[in-house]
């Protein structure tokens, strides 16, 4: 063994909920795996990274991104998509199947892992509901399940039939994967661009009501429950929602459900005093004030179990257009981390565990994929993240291919600065 | 002066005066022999209708050639959003023509914003979607003070459509910076949420809203709300919240009837207001053409450049 394949993250303050750490300490690696955290003080050989004053994280994982590949690699790859999740100190990102041709049987399920292969973090695709993502025959979800699909979701739209979606959450029993659902009652919301509220009314634009959202995971709780089944609910958005689902945790349902960062940071009325900029159109749409309270609260007592970024990249040719006419969604995997850290940490609304908890800890968890620790033998995903860096977002600089942020010119504080995947270094900016 | 009309959101009551105060000087010029001023000469205005609007477009084409501005027409009548008819080209392209101003009228929200964002020419909204119509409202606030002496006070009825009028919402907005009293009336099916937080009175009954009113501004019932659902029948909706004569009989002794139309005659308005003696619908019409004579005036860069 050689210093190539031995590290030593020196010094910085290691925060891992899955095994009770939040200390200054050392991280031992060794071949790609982490061999200690603390213990005998021995740098000999190994490569040493200095991480005082900063924090050190199991590399984060976002089970919620849009890769677009194949089919639209003009808005991101495989390769691109994973440079920039390292960039954002994201190690394990999970892909949705809404790719043209999308991820409904298991050879495309094999491609994906076949560029994930040569990617820069982990990838793990998540495989149709749906044939063809059309809502009407279930995908073969024993095939795509040994071909290694991680959950099964038609995101991107909802599963609009009650009695399709009863047979998924029966038929997936048998392989325990989850079923992720994007919530959406679109009898309520065709043709609809923003949130329904105060700021939609002054506005005069057509839009959404949070029961379009919240009617749905109603349904699908109801479903779930007697059923026995299990459900995650996909970027809850709507304080509704959040009612239904803590009200369905308290009675046991199987239940887990994830919220996006836009939606924890950005309200309606954003939309609306930036000129209605396309970069602030989404699917749940940015909600109320209120909603983003509620959905804030949610991540502390538990009824939110993950942080995610529906990093869902679009060409400017695509996006730079009237607000109406723009697709939905904006990317996150460059600013995530920076933006939960420095608006809810900072602020004292969630700590720094909680952080990591819900960004590796749980929605590793979720997806029973090997991330989100730092226990011994674990793989060396790791970030390390500089509390104090000050940047500006600057989407020119994006690794990612496409730029459609909502938090262009933003000035954050905290950065994620250095990232390992499986032993290598793939960004660093420590210095 | 504001930099562009995008619409009377962040109006001043001052500043809407400003543009009434020159409309006057306008107007009177409207009735001389000779109608054509040399103000905007040198300036290039486009207008760019990518709605049907035949009247705005003929109102802002005289005003601006009152002015003696050179105009430039784009006129696609696509009456819904769609991919490919691209605005993003137009405006480039239009902006390559090396235009001072454009006038905009389309039925996405936020498109004005959109290009004031992507050019630098001055823009004025001739009506985005639901949004904001703001000529329109300073058309309809100038023909009120043609009447009245002050807004303060003045109860003001407005009767449509709320959920889909931008005409609505930017006289609401300039009625609201002059202090003038509004009664909001229309189906719940037709308001949109959250009006009551707008600060004007709101209520579904017509009698209700217009009694003691000193101006009702009748809003044109697109006549598909119907087959959307959003009303059950033309003949319903006239039935209860059509003007006619006995709620005219309702309003304050010094009263007016407004109308931005183009109107449907039977369904929100009967013939008899329309064409009474207290109708001020056909003034608006030729006070539109001086309002926007003033705002065209105002936001020219050339004004600018002078300062
Ligand atoms: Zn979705």
């Amino acid at each position: 063994m050689d210093s190539e394949t031995k590290f030593v993250i020196k010094g910085g303050r290691v925060v891992d909920p899955a095994n009770g750490i939040d200390e200054i300490t050392d991280v031992y690696i060794e071949d790609g795996m982490i061999a200690r955290i603390g213990g005998k003080k021995n740098y000999q050989d190994r490569t040493l990274i200095d991480a005082a004053g900063k924090l050190v994280f199991p590399g984060l994982v976002d089970i919620h991104v849009h890769l677009r590949e194949p089919g639209r690699e003009d808005a991101e790859t495989i390769e691109s998509g994973s440079l920039a999740a390292v960039r954002g100190g994201v190690t394990s990102v999970c892909c949705m199947p809404n790719t043209h041709p999308p991820i409904d049987n298991a050879p495309m399920v094999r491609f994906i892992y076949d560029r994930g292969s040569e990617a820069y973090c982990r990838v793990y695709p998540i495989a149709a509901i749906s044939k063809g993502l059309e809502g009407k025959e279930l995908s073969e979800m024993f095939d795509l399940a040994i071909a290694g699909a991680v959950g099964f979701s038609d995101d991107g739209r909802p599963v609009t039939s009650s009695q399709l979606l009863r047979n998924a959450l029966l038929y997936s029993k048998m392989i325990d994967l989850p079923i992720m659902l994007h919530e959406e009652d679109l009898d309520l919301s065709a043709g609809r661009h923003m949130h329904e509220g105060h700021a939609s009314g002054l506005a005069g634009m057509q839009a959404v009501p949070a029961v379009a959202e919240a009617g749905m995971i109603a349904r699908d709780i109801m479903l779930a429950s007697f059923l026995d089944a299990k459900v995650h609910i996909c970027h809850v958005s709507a304080k509704e929602s959040v009612g239904i689902i803590r009200d369905a945790k308290e009675k046991g349902v199987k239940v887990t459900a994830e919220a996006a960062v836009h939606h924890l940071i950005l309200t309606d009325e954003d939309v609306v005093k930036s000129g209605f900029d396309s970069n602030y159109k989404m699917n749940p749409p940015l909600r109320a004030k209120d909603d983003v309270e509620v959905l804030r609260a949610a991540l502390v007592d538990g009824t939110i179990d993950a942080i995610v970024t529906d990093h869902a990249p679009h060409p400017p040719e695509d996006k730079d257009c009237e607000f109406a006419v723009a697709p939905f969604g904006v990317v996150g995997l460059e600013t995530s981390a920076s933006l939960i850290y420095d608006k809810l940490v900072r602020t004292g609304i969630i700590d720094i565990t909680r952080m990591v908890e819900l960004m590796s800890t749980m929605p590793a968890r979720l997806m029973d994929i090997s991330a989100g620790t730092l226990s011994q033998g674990a793989n060396a995903d790791i970030m390390i993240f500089d509390p104090e860096r000050k940047w500006t977002v600057d989407s020119s600089k994006f690794a990612g291919k496409s730029r459609n942020t909502p938090f262009e010119g933003w000035e954050l504080t905290g950065k994620p600065v250095w990232t390992m995947v499986d032993g290598q270094i793939f960004f660093d900016e420590l210095s | 002066m504001k930099e562009h009309l995008l619409g009377l959101d962040g109006w001043s009551g001052e500043e809407i005066l400003e543009v009434l105060d020159h409309a006057r000087t306008f107007r009177k010029v409207l009735d001389r022999d000779v109608k054509k001023l040399p103000t905007l000469k040198g300036i290039t205005v486009a207008n760019l209708f990518f709605e049907n609007s035949t009247r705005t477009r003929m109102s802002f084409e005289l005003a601006e050639k009152r002015l003696s501005a050179d105009i430039i027409n784009f006129s696609a009548s696509t009456s819904s959003l769609k991919k490919g008819e691209s605005l993003r080209d137009t405006v480039d392209n239009i902006w390559s023509m090396k235009v001072d101003m454009v006038v905009i009228r389309h039925v996405a929200v936020g498109s004005s914003h959109f290009i004031a964002r992507r050019c630098k020419a001055v823009v004025i909204n001739a009506g985005d979607g639901s949004h904001e119509h703001p000529t329109q409202a300073l058309l309809d606030l100038y023909t009120i003070r043609e009447r009245f002496e002050s807004f303060e006070g003045l109860k003001v009825c407005l009767v449509g459509d709320a959920l889909h009028s931008r005409v609505i919402r930017s006289n609401v907005l300039g009625l609201k910076a002059l202090g003038a009293k509004i009664t909001l009336c229309a189906p719940l099916t037709l308001l949109p949420f959250g009006v009551e937080q707008w600060g004007i009175d709101v209520t579904c009954d017509i009698e209700e809203a217009i009694a003691g009113a000193n101006v009702v501004n009748v809003m044109r019932l697109q006549l598909e709300r119907q087959t959307a659902g959003y009303i059950p029948s033309l003949r319903e909706y006239s039935t209860y919240w059509g003007i006619h004569k006995g709620l005219i009989d309702l309003m304050d002794k010094d009263h007016i009837i407004m109308h931005p139309g183009p109107m449907n005659r039977g369904v929100e308005i009967t013939q008899e207001v329309a064409d009474s003696a207290d109708s001020v619908i056909l003034p608006q019409v030729t006070n539109g053409v001086a309002v926007r004579m003033a705002v065209l005036y105002l936001l020219s860069p050339r004004i600018g450049e002078t300062q």
